[in-house]
């Protein structure tokens, strides 16, 4: 994926620009952290690459194809196919079992379920360690959970791309660690790029790359050197 | 199950009181329409069928003479000498008989030989209509033999069936003899065969069947007769028939709707105000409808934010509360008829005649419940439209950032 001199302005009077001119570059299998104090923009940048809302100007790439091209339909069908997203309030359904949130991106796209489908949820819930909650319905799980569950559905569709807006920012420390790992372990196993919304810095520095935004500019965009 | 369904479902189920009181307005609604036309087409069927009980559904007979000043046929000659007392008959009846028997819707046809009398047995005497008919056919115009209180359904000669008011008024029954008189001073004796009970006062009255030759005889027509009675299949196409068949014979044919017209302009307001009625209904469930599911596309929006955002196309999303709309129309319809039926059904059975038969009969056939079924579906799916487009609308990045 890639962003070129992006802006986004909110407002019809009084236009404010939130977003200036942001060139960034994912490379396939990175596992980026964005950080930034709060109101800087990132959920905002978030949206835009999620292809949930249109840039102002600028142009944003997915391999190699302008998105301004699309209309919304194309937009969703390249969500489907290219995206997950794991949101920092779970966001998972709440009238359905923790199985078939997970299958529902599947579902979405294919219009009917099938065995295969149920096996595939069935597996991820087992690699997020929930294989015997797989009927429980959200309201009956605990927040890493949730987030867990949450984390099994944006792979259902293998993503080449997973946006996460402050996954951990709900949860304990402990907790925060186990599905940061969780993440960074689909990221090691299946080459699938992150990029992480997070306040965490010792979250933030056990990532490959970090790129910060500060009033709608990236300051840095760095590799993490670790120890 | 598709996708939009199995979301569909699992969306009205989880709103679970809402679900409940949508599918209670949405069965009452239907219940209404449903017991209100068993109703009204009950009540209008037996006014029908009480009115075409005693009277045919087009009778054809000849024209008045003035009318029909010129001569187009050996017949109109013929006509005008004739002495203005005597009967006008249906030149070439048999002809004709068979030139309506040809006509398509129609069923039936039977000859009749009508005029004025008197009926008389001892000192009493009351004046009555001739009638003759011959038995087999003019059974099939209306249906004497199942209206019999008393005797046989037969008019072999010298035979005659009348009425029960008649059979009271001259105090006679079965095997009594009867005498018949016309204006014109011809008289004949009749033994009653049996005695009826057409439902109408007046009928009952006056009404003496005979042989079809007796009256012939009687009336100074051999061999003509007055009118030719007809059974239509389609009772209220009658009128339109009727049309027809004066201009294939050239005669005057009247249906009973021309002789009932009053009586169908009330059905026709009843009807009318039922309509209204019917669709003010409709519009109250599908106001009904919209609401819940406007309000609970607001309160889904999360759900449908996060739907959006996995990258559900907006018209599977539509289709999503479209569907709602469907089954809470379709599921309505279902409890709706049940409901109106039992209702129907109750109401049927709280106020009977002395006969047994309901004071309000209702009428419930298959066409009322699909109608029923089609305008509650038609109806949700529709009042799905605007919710749906609500739906459609939403911003899922909006949704996102307000959790
Ligand atoms: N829909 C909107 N309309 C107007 N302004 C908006 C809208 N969305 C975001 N903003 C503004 O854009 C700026 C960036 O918001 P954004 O949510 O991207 O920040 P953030 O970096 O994610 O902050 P946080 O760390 O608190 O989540 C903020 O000043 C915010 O008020
Ligand atoms: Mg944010």
């Amino acid at each position: 994926m890639r962003l070129e001199g992006v802006t986004k302005d909110y407002g019809e009077e009084v236009v404010t620009r939130v977003l200036h001119g942001i060139d960034l570059t994912l490379m396939p299998g990175e596992f980026v952290a964005l950080v930034g104090p709060s109101g800087s923009g990132k959920s905002t940048l978030l949206n835009l690459m999620g292809l949930l809302d249109r840039p102002s100007g600028g142009r944003i790439q997915v391999r190699g194809q302008d998105t301004s091209e699309l209309d919304d339909d194309g937009l969703a069908a390249l969500r489907a196919r290219t995206l997950g997203f794991v949101f920092q309030f779970h966001h998972l359904l709440g009238a359905f079992s923790a199985l078939e949130n997970v299958m529902m991106p599947m579902l979405a796209e294919r219009g009917r379920q099938d065995a295969s489908m149920r096996e595939r949820a069935r597996a991820l819930l087992g690699d997020v360690g929930l294989a015997e909650r797989a009927d429980a319905h959200p309201s009956q799980l605990s927040g890493g959970q949730q987030q867990r569950v949450a984390i099994a559905r944006a792979l259902a569709m293998d993503p080449a791309l997973v946006l996460a807006d402050e996954p951990t920012g709900n949860l304990d420390t402990g907790t925060s660690s186990q599905v940061f790992e969780l993440l960074r372990r689909f990221n090691r196993e299946r080459r699938t790029t992150f990029l992480i919304v997070t306040h965490d810095s010792r979250l933030a520095e056990r990532c490959d790359r970090l790129v910060e935004v500060v009033d709608g500019r990236i300051r840095t965009d760095r590799p993490v050197t670790r120890p | 199950m598709p996708f939009e369904l199995f979301v569909a479902l699992r969306f009205l189920r989880e709103g679970r009181a809402q679900t409940a009181l949508i599918f209670a307005g949405v069965s009452v609604g239907v219940a209404v329409i449903v017991f209100l036309s068993a109703l009204i087409d009950g009540l209008q069927a037996s006014l029908v069928e009480r009115t075409l009980g005693s009277q045919p559904h087009i009778v054809v007979r000849a024209p008045e003479e003035a009318a029909r000043p010129l001569a187009d046929g050996p017949g109109a000659l013929v006509q005008v000498v004739r002495p203005a007392q005597r009967l006008r008959t249906v030149e070439g009846w048999l002809r004709v008989q068979a030139e309506l028997e040809r006509t398509p819707g129609v069923v039936a046809v039977s000859p009749v030989v009508s005029g004025a009398g008197f009926a008389s047995r001892g000192n009493a005497s009351r004046s009555v209509a001739v009638r003759g008919v011959e038995a087999e056919r003019f059974q099939r115009i209306i249906d004497v033999p199942s209206k019999l209180v008393a005797g046989a359904w037969r008019l072999q000669g010298g035979e005659a069936v009348i009425g029960q008011e008649l059979a009271e008024d001259l105090g006679v029954s079965v095997g009594d003899r009867v005498r018949l008189t016309t204006a014109e001073g011809r008289a004949d004796s009749f033994r009653v065969a049996g005695i009826f009970d057409l439902g109408n006062r007046d009928v009952n009255e006056r009404w003496v069947l005979v042989p079809l030759r007796s009256a012939q005889t009687l009336l100074d027509v051999v061999g003509g007769v007055t009118s030719l009675e007809a059974r239509v299949q389609d009772v209220f196409g009658a009128e339109a028939l009727a049309g027809e068949l004066r201009g294939r014979t050239g005669l005057v044919a009247e249906s009973w709707m021309a002789l009932n017209a009053q009586l169908l302009t009330a059905l026709r307001s009843q009807s009318s105000s039922r309509y209204m009625i019917q669709f003010f209904v409709i519009v109250a469930v599908a106001l009904g409808i919209a609401s819940v599911l406007v309000v609970s596309v607001v309160q889904k929006s999360r759900e449908i934010g996060i739907l959006k955002a996995m990258g559900t196309p907006t018209r599977k999303l539509m289709r999503v509360f479209l569907l709602q709309g469907a089954v809470v129309g379709g599921v309505g319809s279902v409890l709706g008829s049940l409901l109106g039926v039992v209702l129907a059904g109750f109401f049927e059975g709280l106020a009977r005649n002395p006969d047994g038969s309901p004071t309000f009969p209702v009428q419930l056939d298959a066409t009322l419940f699909l109608t029923a079924a089609g305008v509650a579906l038609l109806t949700g799916v529709l009042a799905a439209v605007a919710p749906a487009r609500r739906a459609a609308k939403l911003d899922p990045a909006v949704v996102i950032r307000n959790g």
